[in-house]
């Protein structure tokens, strides 16, 4: 048989290199999400505009959204004949759909739901006793947010992280819409799996779908054991 | 209630059997199968045609996994063959119905369809989709196209890979992917008639694209099957083939 390498687990370097692809995208994700999204829960907590329920529905809207409308509405925006997909091309020279970058932007959006909502209720879960006498100290409420609110609230914020990564672990239809299937660039792990199923190729698709299975139930036990902690405090 | 459920079930299916027919055609198909299925409902009064779209390859995995079609109209003969061979489908049925044609096709007005050649090499073009070569029979002949040219390495980075060849054309319609190879019906479909620009691939240069339908074995116990096995041959689905640019099998 060929080399160890190549054939880690039963399964090729291909689809080795699918999963490596995967948990890079969901890290980039997650990283982007994990700072941009805490503020925005901070942000819908404690706005009291007209517009704040809105932006909410937005924020949740992948959620029930079917990934082909996602990835439809996607595909139309990349498209360089015409804006916003020409300004990306003209701006950095090189088109959004099927390339990495591209998956990235979907996955920020497909995933957003799965770390702004756990962030929120992880931050409203602080008592505003605690936040307000941080306040009274005359600790300015940027410093509040990093220094009091975050630290109390690191469960909530590591469940919503991990759930965003596995979310992006999870995501299939989208990236099937605008990625293209590009070996190293776009073939992530659930395309790979599809592929060897509708080659026929059973026994390799069971190995992978074990490997993703196992990868899966780690990474939603952290979670739930991470709530299971808070709500025994 | 439960029973009020099952009762309401299986009225719904001995209803149906022999008033509908399941279709399970390659996704080269898809605009001309809604007019094939419009005559043929035409010509036999309270027929129900029912159409499933997908790769070739998708759509004999699944038939292999016992989904409900009863016939199966593929982009190639292999597929049918190779459902023949696992006792699949009822094996004399087989018959080639249409032969497909396969294009190079752009909706950038930048790019020169003059030569396949030029096309593919013209420095603007980033992206070339093509469908599924494991799966669907138009991938494969596009796949054998750039060998035939000794484009196949200097290009792949480039190809992007849509899951069947209407996929493909997706990315070319929405100018994500500069050219395309596809089947010449879809570009000359009325959906999409006047955009961009096609040329086509000489058929030596790939297996031919000769389609095969196939009745399954549960379709051998639907009379409307056969019938519409008969109508895809005659001289009505012939005229529909020739005018959505395939080519037609010579009469038997």
């Amino acid at each position: 048989m060929s080399d160890p390498a190549t054939t880690f687990l039963g399964l090729s370097a291909p689809l080795w290199q699918a999963l490596g692809l995967t948990v890079k995208l969901a890290a980039i994700t997650t990283l982007i999400l994990g700072i941009f999204g805490l503020p925005l829960a901070h942000w819908l907590n404690n706005s009291r505009r007209r517009i704040t329920p809105f932006i909410e529905t937005l924020v949740a809207l992948p959620i029930v959204l079917p990934p082909t409308v996602i990835g439809f509405y996607l595909l139309t925006a990349y498209s360089p004949q015409h804006p916003p997909g020409s300004w990306w091309q003209s701006a950095t020279g090189t088109p959004l759909a099927f390339s990495f970058t591209g998956l990235v932007i979907a996955s920020v959006f497909y995933s957003l739901p799965f770390a702004v909502q756990p962030f929120q209720a992880a931050l409203r879960g602080v008592p505003n006793e605690m936040l307000d006498a941080a306040t009274a100290l005359g600790t300015p409420p940027r410093r509040v947010f990093w220094k009091v609110h975050m630290p109390l609230a690191w469960r909530g914020i590591v469940a919503g992280l991990t759930l965003a990564f596995a979310h992006t672990l999870g995501e299939f239809g989208v990236v099937l819409m605008i990625g293209g299937s590009i070996p190293g660039v776009t073939k992530v792990a659930s395309i790979a799996l599809y592929d060897e199923v509708q080659k026929m190729s059973y026994s390799t698709a069971h190995s992978f779908a074990a490997v993703l299975l196992v990868m899966a139930f780690c990474l939603l036990l952290i979670v739930t054991l991470l709530q299971r902690r808070r709500q025994s405090i | 209630m439960l029973r009020f459920c099952l009762a309401l079930i299986l009225s719904a299916a001995t209803a149906q059997a022999g008033t509908k027919v399941r279709i399970a055609a390659a996704a080269n198909l898809a605009q001309v199968i809604e007019v094939l299925a419009t005559e043929f409902q035409n010509a036999n009064p309270g027929a129900i045609t029912e159409v499933t779209l997908g790769a070739s390859g998708s759509l004999v995995a699944q038939i292999t996994h016992g989904a409900p079609f009863d016939i199966f109209l593929s982009a190639d003969m292999d597929y049918p063959r190779a459902l023949i061979a696992n006792d699949q489908v009822h094996s004399t049925s087989l018959t080639p119905f249409a032969i497909g044609r396969l294009v190079l096709w752009t909706t950038n007005s930048q790019i020169q369809l003059t030569t396949l050649e030029a096309a593919l090499t013209d420095s603007r073009v980033r992206h070339i989709a093509i469908a599924n070569p494991d799966t669907a029979p138009y991938g494969r002949a596009a796949r054998e196209t750039l060998a035939k040219l000794l484009l196949a390495s200097a290009l792949r980075t480039k190809i992007v890979i849509g899951e069947n060849v209407s996929h493909a054309a997706q990315f070319v319609a929405s100018g994500n992917a500069e050219l395309g190879f596809v089947a010449l019906s879809i570009v000359i479909a009325p959906q999409l008639e006047n955009s961009g620009q096609w040329i086509e691939v000489p058929a030596a240069w790939h297996t031919p694209l000769i389609q095969g339908a196939v009745i399954t074995n549960q379709g051998t116990a639907n009379p409307l099957a056969g019938e519409f096995l008969t109508f895809l041959q005659g001289s009505v689905a012939r005229k529909i083939f020739a005018r959505f640019g395939y080519r037609v099998p010579a009469l038997p």
